[in-house]
């Protein structure tokens, strides 16, 4: 990289750009994590805040420190519902991912196979419903997927169920499941759209040139050059889904256990900061190895 | 077009006049990034009025040298002098170089009369001035009737002209060209670089010009620097640069040329006959070469002996006299180029050279063609000894 | 021709399972019944109940204010963290640097919320409208960051070469040249930014305090109680809102895009 000349590299004000937004993201984003840490390590007390011991200045910092123990980190191996709601998590999170990727990719190759001239069009239609609201999107399923909602009219209508018949998906996994591709598939879609639709199309001409079917030809060209947007794509959906709270709190049932909503539940429901702290410190950790693989990669692209 | 031309041009040639001082002055000039040396212990002098060319491959330090000229980047050592004054630590929004750059860098959101107008808007002038100084600019570069559009209205040739004003606008001591006819094709490139010697004549200015395009460089400059891996290989005229390269490298890079490793056999006054100039005496592989020119080699030494294509006669006949710049063979190829045909004659020992003859009459039938056994003359003071 | 129709197919499946709820939700909201799933005939009822209803319109009047707030505090803070990233190669403590901008826009919003809660409680702040500007300016600033970002890497870094070369100094250059020219990604990012936050649940239920419910929270807090059809009157809105504004946009964008293809075959003729 070419630098620019040495009058601006002196000159202290311009270290003001990074200054400002490195100190924000310290301030707002960093230390949060230290505190969420610390917090998981102390009790609960009635008491606002509701945790003990609170920091009272550097004079009591032998006491404090003293005071800090792994008991909700021992409670939280302890009780099954945890671990059970961690591993449901992941295994919800990792089903949807394969979904998305299943609805998505057959999508985003359509978008980019279709005519030049439309494909503004249809990547400006994949993106309007990302700037309505993510709530609304799930409330709107709520009317179509309840036991008396749309779907049990529509199916009753065409004959699928009986006049009496519902369709009893709502507060299950599976409406969890409607719910995430719904909410996520925009994402899916438009990295992988990206990496497809700067591909060369003379590869797969070149590829046929050489005798190369075209269903071979996906397997051998396309798939292995657009795997860096299946990459984000997955990450960029696999990392929220796995924390998610609307999505499980309003489609899901009493089963569903994810590790947002158990969050949720201690912090509003049982008030137990500590817990909930802990509960978020285990969640980062689950999550570190793929938010460094999404950062590296999205170092690469820029 | 119209051209208009300029005065007729007199015989300048300040770097001969050993009181003439030197406009611009690199001084042992070093620039690193990291390991990579870019510019290497570089020293070299740029008269006033001079349109002075830097040609090198990509990479070989050209855009480096002056981008350091221009401010944007600093020597790792040695200093740059402009009319004597040192250069080092002058940002450079106040240098009184200005560029031209190869994208020519035409800010998109103005239209060609800002742009044009930037550089004096920066000196704080009367917009009085202001408009008067950008109207001779569009002026000059015959684009009056453009100067409310945008770039982006343009085509490229208008745009290269468009950043040739607004460099040239706050009329800089020295003018930074880099490639400046690199986007324009063959035939606009051609009558641009006449327009540009006109205005660099008319208005009197340095221009430092850095391109790859050897045609380019030997049109327009006074002189130029042929430059490989941060190194000056050579400085000099267009002519002697062609005619007389100080190199393998210099000959090589500029136009088409045969070159022959030798051994020294003879380096005497007067090795031919008496009464005739300096002249060296080369073996090469059997081929008897005989040289007129006065250079430092012993007998015994490498050297190489180059000349170029058109140079070399080539004749179905046996010249009278062998012996001394003869070489036999068959046509290999021969190459069609329209105003010259290039012949590859493989010689007896399988080496190739190229001899250039002129297509003086139109093409009815080719009195040398494929597989002719031909013979290869050429005078003595046709070819050169290459020490390096 | 075959693929092209098996294209089409998937394109309208896919479009029709994106649009079709947005839809229903739309048409339920000019629902004369009580019930949502039940057409009674149309009627503008549950707008003019959504319309009286005070808290919801205080939620709407505080959400307004927090986006407005904090997508232009997180511009700002964005693009400085986008010249950051670009302009900025080598500086101690870049690597964290890029990992807090890229971390939150993947980070799940539980663990944001929560940390920012038990920060602001550390630090003694009052929670309410300002604790939820910060936090929604914190992850915004981080989307507009990739916004601007993206346009910078693609400036053409002689433009303000040229500008130097002419004379401007490094600060009126950046905003003479640079700033004109990213400003159509600064935009963008706004707006991004101000959706972000106008769609926030999670991390404003976690850092908001008394008085300073926001719509979300408002609407969430509706819907655990039962659907109704005065929540799809709520989001009709909203939806009309924002297409409206994305319309717009585009149309604007287009109009500059034909504008500019004109202008080149101008150009080219007219050489």
């Amino acid at each position: 990289m070419a630098e620019t000349g040495a009058s601006s590299q002196t000159n202290p004000l311009r270290w003001l750009v990074v200054a400002v937004p490195y100190l924000w993201l310290f301030l707002f984003f960093a230390a949060p994590f230290f505190i969420i840490f610390k917090i998981s390590l102390a009790d609960t007390a009635i008491a606002m805040p509701p945790y003990a011991p609170t920091f009272d200045g550097f004079g009591t910092i032998g006491d404090f420190f003293a005071q800090l123990d792994f008991e909700n980190y021992q409670f939280l191996t302890e009780d099954p519902l945890y671990i059970n709601a961690y591993l449901s998590s992941l295994r919800i999170a990792f089903i949807s991912t394969l979904l998305l990727l299943l609805i998505g990719y057959p999508m985003a190759l359509a978008m980019a196979r279709a005519r030049a001239t439309i494909r503004p069009t249809l990547m400006m239609m994949v993106i309007l419903p990302f700037w309505t609201s993510f709530l609304i999107r799930v409330y709107a399923w709520i009317g179509i997927l309840k036991p008396e909602g749309l779907l049990t009219l529509l199916f009753q209508a065409i004959g699928v169920l009986g006049p009496d018949e519902q369709v009893n998906i709502f507060r299950t996994d599976y409406a969890v499941f409607i719910g995430i591709v719904y909410s996520y598939l925009p994402f899916m879609v438009l990295p992988l759209y990206a990496a497809l639709e700067k591909m060369d199309g003379t590869l797969l001409e070149a590829a046929s040139d050489l005798g190369c079917p075209p269903w071979k030809a996906f397997w051998k060209i396309t798939f292995p050059l657009s795997l860096p947007g299946v990459i984000a794509g997955a990450l960029i959906c696999f990392i929220p889904i796995t924390g998610e709270f609307v999505i499980p709190d309003l489609l899901g049932g009493a089963e569903t256990l994810m590790i947002g909503k158990t969050l949720w539940t201690e912090f509003f429901g049982n008030r137990d900061w500590p817990l909930a702290s802990a509960v978020a410190v285990l969640l980062l950790l689950a999550l570190v190895v793929p938010i460094v693989i999404f950062q590296n990669q999205q170092k690469k692209v820029g | 077009m119209a051209k208009s031309l300029g005065p007729v041009k007199r015989k300048f040639s300040p770097w001969t006049d050993p009181a003439a001082v030197p406009f611009i002055r690199f001084e042992n000039i070093t620039k690193r990034y990291g390991d990579f040396v870019a510019v290497d212990n570089l020293t070299l002098d740029i008269y006033e009025r001079e349109f002075f060319s830097l040609l090198g491959p990509s990479g070989c330090g050209k855009t480096t040298l002056m981008r350091m000229l221009a401010g944007f980047e600093e020597p790792s050592e040695g200093r740059i002098l402009l009319q004597g004054k040192d250069l080092s630590g002058v940002p450079p929004y106040r240098r009184p170089t200005n560029m031209m750059f190869q994208s020519y860098a035409l800010f998109p959101h103005m239209t060609v009369e800002k742009n044009i107008a930037f550089g004096l808007q920066q000196d704080g002038l009367p917009k009085a001035d202001i408009a008067a100084r950008v109207e001779e600019m569009l002026k000059l570069v015959k684009l009056e009737s453009f100067a409310k559009r945008k770039p982006a209205q343009l085509s490229g040739g208008q745009r290269q002209r468009v950043a040739l004003a607004r460099s040239l606008a706050k009329r800089p001591r020295v003018l930074l060209l880099d490639e400046p006819l690199g986007a324009l094709d063959r035939k606009l490139r051609e009558e641009t670089q006449f327009e540009l010697m006109d205005i660099q004549h008319t208005l009197g200015l340095t221009f430092l010009i850095v391109t790859h395009d050897q045609e380019e460089a030997m049109t327009v400059s006074d002189r130029i620097a042929v430059m490989d891996k941060g190194l000056i290989m050579q400085v000099a005229t267009p002519a002697e640069i062609y005619e007389a390269p100080n190199s393998r490298y210099v000959a090589d890079f500029i136009g088409d040329i045969n070159i022959l490793e030798c051994t020294v056999t003879d380096n005497a006054g007067d090795c031919l006959r008496d009464g005739h100039p300096p002249a060296v005496r080369l073996l090469s592989d059997g081929l008897q070469i005989a040289v007129e020119q006065d250079c430092k080699v012993a007998v015994g030494d490498t050297v190489g002996f180059a000349v170029r294509p058109e140079k070399v006669r080539i004749s179905l006949d046996e010249p009278e006299k062998t012996g001394f710049n003869t070489a036999h063979g068959e046509v290999w190829d021969i190459g069609y180029l329209g105003d010259f045909s290039v012949f590859l004659v493989k010689l007896d020992d399988g080496r190739i050279l190229r001899a250039a003859q002129a297509n003086v009459s139109r093409l009815v039938d080719r009195p040398i063609t494929f597989g002719d056994i031909v013979w290869l003359t050429w005078p003595l003071d046709a070819g050169l000894v290459l020490t390096r | 021709m075959k693929p092209a129709r098996f294209d089409a197919t998937i394109l309208t499946l896919c479009f029709a399972f994106l649009y079709i709820p947005i839809i229903i939700l739309v048409v339920y909201s000019f629902n004369a019944s009580r019930l949502v799933t039940v057409w009674g005939g149309f009627s503008l009822h549950w707008y003019q109940v959504m319309w009286s209803n005070e808290g919801l319109m205080d939620a709407a009047w505080v959400t307004a204010r927090v986006g407005v707030l904090s997508a232009t505090l997180g511009t700002v803070l964005g693009t400085l963290a986008a010249l950051t990233l670009v302009r900025f190669p080598r500086f101690p403590g870049r690597i964290a640097f890029t990992g807090m901008v890229y971390a939150p826009l993947v980070m799940p919003e539980v663990i944001t919320g929560l940390s920012m809660l038990l920060l602001f409680v550390a630090m003694n702040i009052d929670r309410g409208f300002w604790t939820v500007t910060i936090a929604h300016t914190t992850f915004t600033m981080c989307y507009v960051a990739i916004v601007v970002q993206s346009r910078l890497l693609t400036f053409d870094r002689s433009l303000e070469e040229a500008a130097q070369d002419l004379g401007c100094p490094p600060v009126r250059t950046f905003f003479t040249i640079t700033l004109p020219l990213i400003l159509p990604a600064i935009v963008s990012g706004w707006m991004l930014a101000f959706t972000l936050s106008l769609d926030d649940l999670v991390i404003a239920s976690f850092t908001t305090g008394p008085g300073a419910t926001t719509l979300p929270i408002k609407i969430y807090s509706q819907v655990r109680l039962g659907v109704t059809p005065e929540i799809n009157a709520i989001c009709t809105i909203l939806i009309g809102l924002v297409t409206l504004g994305v319309i717009a946009t585009s149309i604007t964008t287009k109009r500059a895009e034909l504008r500019r293809i004109r202008d080149e075959h101008d150009a080219i003729r007219g050489t």
